[in-house]
Formats: C-alpha cells, sequence, structure tokens
C-alpha cells in the first residue's frame, strides 16, 4: 500500500516535465511520402513533432475537436485516425472503408463523420471511442447502385451535409437523435458533383459540378425551396482545357458581398455575388486554380494551381478584383493555410520537400520547414469553425 | 498488305520508341514522381483507386501496355480522365504504362 502511494507520489511530483500549453497556436501538415504527419506551432513557426504509421495519405484532410486538442485524420485508405497534438501520439486508429475522402465534425464535437468512395456513404463514428454510431450507403437509382460521397460538411442543427458524385444528389443528414438519423435527399442537383462548401455562417451548400457548367447551391436556412443552379451559363460552347486535378472548394472565399471560387478546366477565377448569385466577374489567372483560399480579413485571395502551372502562386487583390503578386515557390504548390488572423500564410510545396512560411504584406520567405511530400496543412483555428 | 502485316510493321515502328533508355534517368525519376503523386491524385499513392479506378497490376490484367498508354495520352471523355498528351509524349506514357502493369513500389 505504501509503496503503492510512494509510486503514485513519485509520478505526480516528478510527472509530465513539459510546461503546460494551449493549442490555440498548434497545427499540423500532412506527410504523403512517410504517412506522418508534422506538429507545428506559429508563434515562431517551427515543427514540434511527428506522427507516423497514418497510412495513404494522398487526399488526406483533418477536423479538430472542439477543445483543439485532438485532429481527426481522415486517409485515403479509409483509415481514420484520431492524433493527440499535445502529446504528440496516436491516440486511436480505424480501418472503416476501403476507400475515403474527407470527414467533419458534428456541431456538438461528439460525431465524426466520413465520407467514402468504397464502399460509397458516409460513416459516423463517436468522438470519443471511434465506435461506429451511424451507417449511410449512398444508394441511388433502381439498383440501389452506391455512390462516391464527395463534399461531407457539418452544419448548424447536428447536420452533416454531403454530394453524390455518381448519382448527381446532395443529402442532408440529422444527427440530432442518435437513434433515428433522418435524411434529406436532393435529386438532380447536375452531373458529377466534384466537391462542395458551407458558407462560414452555415446557411447555403455549394456544390461544383465536373460534368457540367455551373454549381448547385442548397439554401439551409429554405430546404422547401430545393437546390437551384447557379452560373448556368457559364462556360457554355466552350471548349474546356484537360483537368489534371480536381479544383477544392474547401476555402470558401468571401469578401463583403463577394465570392471566389475556381473555375473548372479554365484559367479562370470566377467571383460571384452572393446577394443575386450571379456571375460579378472573371479574374485571368496563371492556370487552372486549385484552392481560392482567402486571407482572413478578405483583403487577398490566394490561388494555386493545377499542372503544368503547380509552381506557381497568385494573389488578387479582392477590391481591385486583379491580380497584384506572382510568387514562385517551386514545384508542386499543394495546399496554403492562412494563420488565424492572417499575417503569414504556410504553403506546402511539395516536390521541393518543404513547408514554407510568407508574409502575406510584403510577400517575403520568413521560413521553411523540411518535410517528406508536404499536402494539407491544418491549424487549430478551424476547431471553431462551421464546415471546417 | 495484309491487316496482320500492317500490324507487325507498326510493331516494329513502334517497339523501339517504347524503350526506356530513351528516356534519361532524370526524366524517368520525374515521371515515376508524377505517377505517384499526381496520378496517385486521383487513383491513390499505392494505386489502389480514389476518383479514379485501381490501378494495380491484377486489376490491368488483360489490358496490353499500348491500350493504357493511349488512355495515359488521350484520356477517357465523359469521364474526369483527362488526355495527358499535352505534357507527355508517346514514349513516356508507353513508360508509364509499363511501370503500372509492372505495379508501382514505393
Amino acid at each position: 500500500m505504501s509503496r503503492i502511494l510512494c509510486c503514485l507520489l513519485l509520478a505526480w511530483l516528478g510527472g509530465p516535465t513539459a510546461a503546460a500549453r494551449g493549442t490555440g497556436d498548434l497545427g499540423l501538415f500532412i506527410e504523403r511520402a512517410s504517412s506522418s504527419v508534422q506538429i507545428i506551432e506559429t508563434s515562431g513557426n517551427t515543427s514540434i513533432g511527428r506522427i507516423e504509421g497514418l497510412g495513404d495519405l494522398s487526399h488526406a484532410s483533418v477536423v479538430y475537436s472542439r477543445d483543439a486538442r485532438y485532429a481527426y485524420l481522415f486517409g485515403r485508405d479509409g483509415g481514420l485516425s484520431k492524433l493527440d497534438i499535445l502529446g504528440a501520439e496516436l491516440s486511436g486508429r480505424i480501418l472503416q472503408s476501403g476507400n475515403s475522402i474527407g470527414g467533419a465534425i458534428s456541431q456538438d464535437g461528439r460525431l465524426v463523420a466520413v465520407s467514402n468512395y468504397k464502399p460509397g456513404g458516409v460513416k459516423v463514428f463517436n468522438a470519443d471511442t471511434l465506435e461506429l454510431v451511424a451507417d449511410i450507403p449512398a444508394a441511388f437509382g433502381d439498383s440501389g447502385q452506391l455512390s462516391k460521397v464527395i463534399g461531407l460538411v457539418d452544419a448548424p442543427g447536428q447536420k452533416f451535409v454531403f454530394a453524390l458524385w455518381d448519382a448527381g444528389e446532395i443529402w442532408v443528414l440529422d444527427m440530432s437523435d442518435l437513434d433515428n438519423p433522418s435524411i434529406e435527399k436532393f435529386t438532380g442537383i447536375g452531373r458529377n458533383p466534384y466537391d462542395a462548401l458551407i458558407t462560414p455562417d452555415g446557411r447555403y451548400y455549394i456544390a461544383g459540378l465536373f460534368g457540367e457548367d455551373g454549381m448547385a447551391l442548397l439554401d439551409l436556412w429554405n430546404p422547401a425551396a430545393g437546390v437551384t443552379r447557379i452560373l448556368p451559363n457559364y462556360g457554355q460552347g466552350e471548349q474546356k482545357l484537360p483537368v489534371y486535378k480536381m479544383p477544392h472548394l474547401e476555402g470558401w472565399a468571401v469578401a463583403g458581398d463577394l465570392a471566389f471560387v475556381p473555375a473548372v478546366g479554365r484559367h479562370e477565377v470566377l467571383v460571384i455575388n452572393m446577394r443575386t448569385w450571379q456571375e460579378a466577374a472573371r479574374i485571368k489567372v496563371h492556370g487552372q486554380p486549385i484552392f481560392v483560399m482567402a486571407r482572413p480579413d478578405g483583403r487577398q485571395v490566394w490561388v494555386n494551381f493545377a499542372l503544368p502551372d503547380n509552381d506557381t502562386i497568385q494573389i488578387i487583390d479582392t477590391q481591385a478584383l486583379a491580380v497584384i503578386q506572382q510568387l514562385k515557390p517551386g514545384k508542386g504548390v499543394l495546399h496554403m493555410e492562412f494563420e488565424p488572423r492572417g499575417e503569414e500564410v504556410w504553403l506546402s510545396v511539395r516536390d521541393e520537400n518543404r513547408v514554407e512560411i510568407y508574409d502575406t504584406s510584403t510577400f517575403e520567405r520568413k521560413a521553411s520547414i523540411p518535410a517528406a511530400k508536404p499536402s494539407g496543412i491544418f491549424f487549430t483555428a478551424r476547431a471553431h469553425r462551421i464546415g471546417l | 498488305m495484309t491487316r496482320s502485316a500492317w500490324l507487325a510493321l507498326s510493331f516494329l515502328i513502334m517497339a523501339p520508341l517504347a524503350a526506356s533508355d530513351d528516356i534519361s534517368g532524370d526524366r524517368q525519376q520525374e515521371l515515376r514522381n508524377l505517377l505517384i503523386q499526381d496520378c496517385g491524385s486521383c487513383h491513390g499513392l499505392k494505386m489502389r483507386g480514389g476518383l479514379g479506378p485501381a490501378l494495380v497490376p491484377h486489376m490491368l490484367q488483360g489490358k496490353s501496355a499500348d491500350y493504357i498508354s493511349s488512355v495515359i495520352l488521350d484520356g477517357r471523355p465523359g469521364t474526369a480522365m483527362p488526355p495527358w498528351r499535352p505534357l507527355l509524349s508517346p514514349t513516356e506514357a508507353r513508360w508509364m504504362a509499363d511501370q503500372l502493369l509492372q505495379g508501382v513500389s514505393q
């Protein structure tokens, strides 16, 4: 007894040697080549740890627990990993499907949902234990074929919204009653939705279409109005360029009433007036845009590009609606993440095996961190934003 | 000339093109990176599939290197597979097809 007490006392006295720290300036980036993530901090711009053994991380993405201590990592191979970014260790991992594409965390932080290509559908897990809570196969048509699922986001009201690539549908999954999840389906929204986003207020869900022009808009405040098509005439009759990489819509770039989105198969960024949902402008850019992301204050929009132009970044001034700066960070610029208040931005430069940090006012490089084929970069500020 | 003779002749013309000696070591390195990282964006880093189908050897069984390189060069209209002809020569596409048939090791 006294021996146990002694041990406990020793453990308490000599216990964790690391100083207590918050997680608000932490984040991580994916290293595709080594199936790992590096944990970073944005106050001194350094790498502070690495977690390995995370499977196939092509197209991997991350959401954070509401306490911003845990990262849920969605891997290509169907792996769902729960990472403790304070302890720099893996705290749970399951293989939940054969092939997955992304995920989301519920409004209350208790549920994590994953969108799967194979078998097509969405699975919902307990965020603490990673136990399965709901399995939603994306069956469509008369044959009950399963569709690949894309564009999964959380929405207010303990909802998850996602789109069906093969079926051309948008589904709203309501998880507020855990025993009786309900689904509202919107069919015929357009061919091959490739990605989707939700506005920062959680009101509008917008899916980009690969198979035809325009985008599908769902007003979650007025679902009875159904899905409407916006920018329906964009690019009609024009020949698209080959698309070497699907654009992403994750970063909803908003400045005032204007939204900025990548045009599919064209060297243009589209500007949408969010009051009227009409096209407000087209901005010519260097290549086919992949990510079109607004600095948190909305004054700048940063754009990266598909092959063969993926060595370049362009910066758009959202007042002038014009490109004001061009950077060449190196080959394979895959992703960008702004620090929470936007004074610096992190870029992953895959083929150079570096993550680079730029000042967004001087456009000077501030720091560079060695990385093994880095891709997605995710900071904990996402923990408190709808749809991220 | 008979059809088979034409085929034989086109083979004679095509065959030297497909030799990997024509692609420098540096370029092979670039193509390998392209195959794993960029083709991998849709087909998976380990070619086990994603938005695009799996391209591991047993899934490609019965498909010739010529067929695979023609899909690489010209894409598949109506799907998300783009034509890579603007970025790859026929020799390079054939080299990549051979890599896929052998299995892309990491």
